[in-house]
């Protein structure tokens, strides 16, 4: 293996990068980026550059200085557009291929838009330090937020635009913001954490139309008629992997690249990030996880997989993720989508400190910690990757160190 | 060796403690990460490493001087 070519320049197809180089690769690495910019950073951009604690030189994931020394060929602002497998080469925008041995495709997702609005003034999105910055020059005293969709994304910025001073509503399609993730109880805590600062949240609703004037966005129309006047909207309702540049290509892109648990969709062919769906043993099935930790961890099993593929290593991961609604930060081990169960194992809700437990069939598979001191929650990590049995937890609920 | 926090971009994961136990660890009050030796011997450069990209907050460095 000489040539190894990374579509996608951010978090994951990074980390393939410098991992990479940490194990002593000493061949030629291409890393394509569809964005002008060097590698940077994005869950501060729902966060502190929306707050305008930061501003977006804060984000660079690595001193340009670290990025030199891995003597990467760096080709940014330039999207690929097919992958020839037979001829083993990657298409770009601009017409030129770049020929591979290995091909590590990281290309991450794209916000998922609501038809007929996106383009006009004050309808916003948020996956680029442009769309950050975009949004965070239009937030200020009492100018109208409406945010359609109260998910992670949704939340978090809620909370960033009432530290501006924004008059913020959020439309949630489902029963609790968050719900479909984390729980009801859960929802409901962190909802009211919202409501306590001032955040609207209107539930079972969807956004049918926006209100428009002169071009320019002047309010949502929701499905029971309603109508919420707006100076800005952000459509924050999930978001879609980009692997359209793959179709054709053989590659199952059923809700992003299929991969084993090594991280290989086909033969010289891996994924990494939020567009790769990893089979992860684990939890017995291939999971797509859009968490800054999986796509760390996912580039450096890439690379090792790369590098010593005569002795693979599955990964098991346990997935991680956090988010801060205000002073309050949440954590997470494990995958929480699709559980079957959830229980307060520790603290209480009540209190705005508690650990919550999921099951999904018989083991624990998933905790959630808010407002819990950080140190009391990595024992529960351990707990979630010895697949621990529910009843062992639910009978003895403190941790299982 | 030479091993850097940004304390303000720590988000209080604890991976770098998963990853190289002997040299991080947490702050009991924030979960804020903490160096246990801040000059390493280079045997721990590899956790290390691992531990900047594995990072969720990109702010643990190494300088190798």
């Amino acid at each position: 293996m000489r040539r190894v070519v990374v579509v996608g320049a951010s978090a994951a197809g990074l980390a393939t990068a410098a991992a990479l180089r940490q194990q002593g690769f000493g061949g030629l690495i291409t890393m394509i980026g569809d964005e002008p910019h060097l590698p940077y950073d994005r869950p501060p951009l729902s966060k502190q550059v929306l707050t305008g604690q930061w501003d977006a030189e804060r984000l660079l994931l690595r001193p340009e200085s670290d990025l030199k020394a891995m003597n990467l060929d760096l080709r940014l602002g330039v999207s690929a557009t097919a992958v020839d497998r037979t001829a083993r080469t990657v298409t770009l925008a601009h017409g030129g291929t770049v020929p591979y041995d290995a091909l590590v495709i990281a290309t991450g997702v794209r916000p998922r838009l609501l038809p007929g609005g996106h383009g006009r003034p004050g309808v916003h999105v948020l996956r680029t330090r442009e769309d950050a910055l975009a949004l965070r020059d239009r937030l200020g005293d009492g100018r109208r937020l409406v945010i359609i969709g109260g998910g992670f994304l949704g939340t978090e910025v809620a909370a960033a635009a009432r530290q501006r001073g924004a008059d913020v509503t959020i439309v949630e399609s489902g029963a609790e913001p968050l719900a479909r993730i984390i729980g009801r109880a859960a929802g409901r805590f962190i909802t009211g954490i919202h409501r306590d600062r001032g955040v609207r949240i209107l539930t079972g609703l969807k956004a049918e139309t926006f209100d428009t004037a002169d071009g320019a966005v002047t309010g949502v129309r929701l499905d029971d008629g309603r109508t919420l006047p707006a100076d800005d909207v952000l459509v924050a309702t999930g978001s879609v992997p980009n692997t359209d540049w793959l179709r054709g290509s053989g590659l199952d892109i059923d809700d992003g690249l299929l991969c084993d648990a090594h991280g290989r969709c086909a033969p010289g062919i891996h994924a990494a990030g939020d567009v790769a769906r990893w089979f992860n043993p684990l939890f017995g099935r291939a999971i797509r996880v859009e968490h800054r930790t999986s796509a760390s961890e996912q580039g450096i099993a890439v690379a090792r997989d790369l590098l010593t593929p005569a002795t693979p290593q599955p990964a098991a991961p346990v997935p991680y993720f956090w988010t801060d609604q205000y002073e309050v930060k949440v954590q997470s081990h494990g995958y929480l989508p699709g559980h079957e169960e959830s229980a307060v194992l520790d603290g209480d809700l009540a209190e705005g400190r508690a650990l919550i437990g999921y099951r999904r069939g018989r083991h624990l598979t998933g905790v959630l910690a808010i407002g819990m001191p950080a140190k009391d929650v990595r024992p529960w990590r351990a707990a979630v990757a010895r697949r621990t049995e529910w009843a062992a937890v639910t009978s003895a609920p403190t941790p299982a160190r | 060796m030479k091993v850097h926090i940004d304390e303000h971009k720590c988000v209080a994961s604890g991976q770098c403690v998963l990853v190289a136990p002997d040299v991080f660890d947490q702050r009991d009050e924030d979960g804020v990460a903490v160096l246990l030796d801040d000059s390493p011997t280079p045997d721990k450069a590899g956790q290390i490493q691992e531990a900047v990209v594995i990072c969720p907050g990109a702010a643990i460095r190494l300088d190798r001087a």
